[in-house]
């Protein structure tokens, strides 16, 4: 192991915490391309996959779909890895995702208290709140505090389901459909759908807003 | 480990705070950190759980300080010199200064690309029958393993009820630490809030973990 008690001193001094985690950055992909381990070109091809391949809107077409085809629901709350993979159009979706249902008698919602794990190709990178302490240590204890910092608020009796993905499960919040969205593509319906709402943090958008 | 990244439960650390149109990088290093840490444990050098375990082991100070690509960073430098792809200095110098450990699976190009933008399988063949069923009321063990482990502290102690099986899985405790991968028969469970946080708990709430069959006892 190397210690990293160094590290708070150094940038009080000629750089910020940015500028020497820059370089150090720099310095460790010219150590790992010198040495062979990876083509930086394929570095860049990754990020620009992140940046073009996934994101939420992968998953607001899942969503559009389970509002809009009752079949596809009952696949998808039956075994979501499977019925996601069946659509052509959604990038391609690796084993383990469950899809979970709101009702009015039950909301979810996803936290990850161990570290960070998110549906990456339902959702994109998860934001940096998702990563952080306070939704980490506080969405299993006290997650209707939490939804009030999202400026939710649920009803009083409403079950609140946190699941926290301490495995390489990966759960994605099926929010309920809006009202007034009666005879909308689903086309229409994704535009609807919100990350948060996915993640049991928001709702979808209401029609008009 | 008893870790401070095992934050499920902790108080004292504010409000959670969503940024308005956030980036998915706030700077340009942090996307090399995710595509460094990517493609390493592509190429053989380490596996996902064993990724998680450098995290974890940062100093408690330098893992609330630090934000989460700069933890990713600082876990990387760890592992990789831990397990020999480089030397210590080597980062310091910002160049190659001893010859390369070869990876298991060669170097990583730009046609590996693909594969790693899905996820990987953690699905295995069981080893033995499952040992609980869904409805089962199941202890979370009282354990603490010095080493990587996905059993929350919260959790453990405390009885819930199982609601899924995910079938065999690798198992993180193992294969953290390069045991193998040992897998394990997998389970939602489901824990009433006053049985984690005590009789002032909201009622309504429900929390659910993943927990491996070796976390479990009957109850």
């Amino acid at each position: 192991m190397t210690g990293h008690d160094h590290d708070h001193h150094h940038h009080d001094h000629e750089h910020s915490e940015l500028s020497e985690t820059e370089l150090r950055v720099r310095a460790l992909e010219t150590v790992l391309t010198e040495k062979g381990y990876v083509d930086p070109a394929a570095l860049d091809a990754i990020i620009q996959a992140y940046e073009t391949k996934i994101g939420p809107h992968n998953g607001a077409q899942v969503v559009a779909k389970a509002w809009s085809d009752p079949a596809f629901k009952r696949s998808l709350l039956d075994d979501a890895t499977k019925a996601v993979s069946t659509l052509g159009h959604v990038s391609r979706v690796g084993d383990h995702l469950v899809a979970v249902e709101n009702t009015p008698q039950r909301h979810n919602m996803v936290v990850c208290t161990l570290c960070s794990c998110y549906p990456w190709e339902m959702l994109g990178l998860p934001p940096v709140w998702y990563k952080a302490a306070p939704y980490r240590s506080r969405a299993v204890k006290d997650p209707r505090g939490v939804l009030t910092d999202f400026g939710v608020s649920l009803p009083k009796d409403t079950e609140i389901r946190v699941w926290d993905s301490t495995a390489e499960t990966r759960f994605l919040v099926l929010p309920m459909r809006p009202e007034g969205t009666d005879g909308w593509s689903e086309q229409q319906l994704a535009e609807l759908v919100t990350r948060d709402s996915m993640i049991g943090t928001g709702f979808p958008k209401t029609p008009g807003a | 480990m008893n870790g401070v990244h095992d934050m499920g439960g902790m108080d004292g650390f504010g409000k959670v705070e969503p940024e308005l149109n956030e980036p998915m990088f706030h700077a340009e290093w942090e996307a090399r950190v995710l595509a460094m840490v990517r493609a390493m444990g592509a190429a053989g050098a380490f596996n996902i759980d064993t990724s998680r375990f450098y995290r974890e082991m940062l100093p408690p100070h330098i893992y609330l300080s630090s934000s989460y690509y700069r933890k990713w960073l600082l876990g990387l430098e760890d592992l990789l010199i831990d397990k020999g792809y480089v030397a210590t200095g080597e980062v310091a110098a910002g160049h190659a200064l001893e010859a390369a450990k070869p990876l298991k699976r060669g170097k990583f190009r730009l046609d590996d690309v693909e594969r790693i933008m899905v996820r990987g399988k953690f699905g295995r063949p069981a080893p033995a029958a499952a040992k609980f069923k869904a409805g089962d009321h199941v202890r979370a063990k009282n354990i603490h393993p010095a080493t990587h482990t996905r059993l929350p502290r919260y959790a453990r102690g405390h009885v819930g009820v199982i609601e899924r099986d995910h079938g065999c899985q690798v198992f993180p405790d193992s294969a953290a630490t390069e045991s193998g991968e040992n897998p394990q028969w997998l389970y939602t469970v489901v824990f009433d809030g006053a049985e984690l946080w005590g009789p002032d708990a909201d009622p309504t709430v429900k929390i659910s973990i993943d927990a491996f069959e070796p976390y479990l006892e009957a109850a």
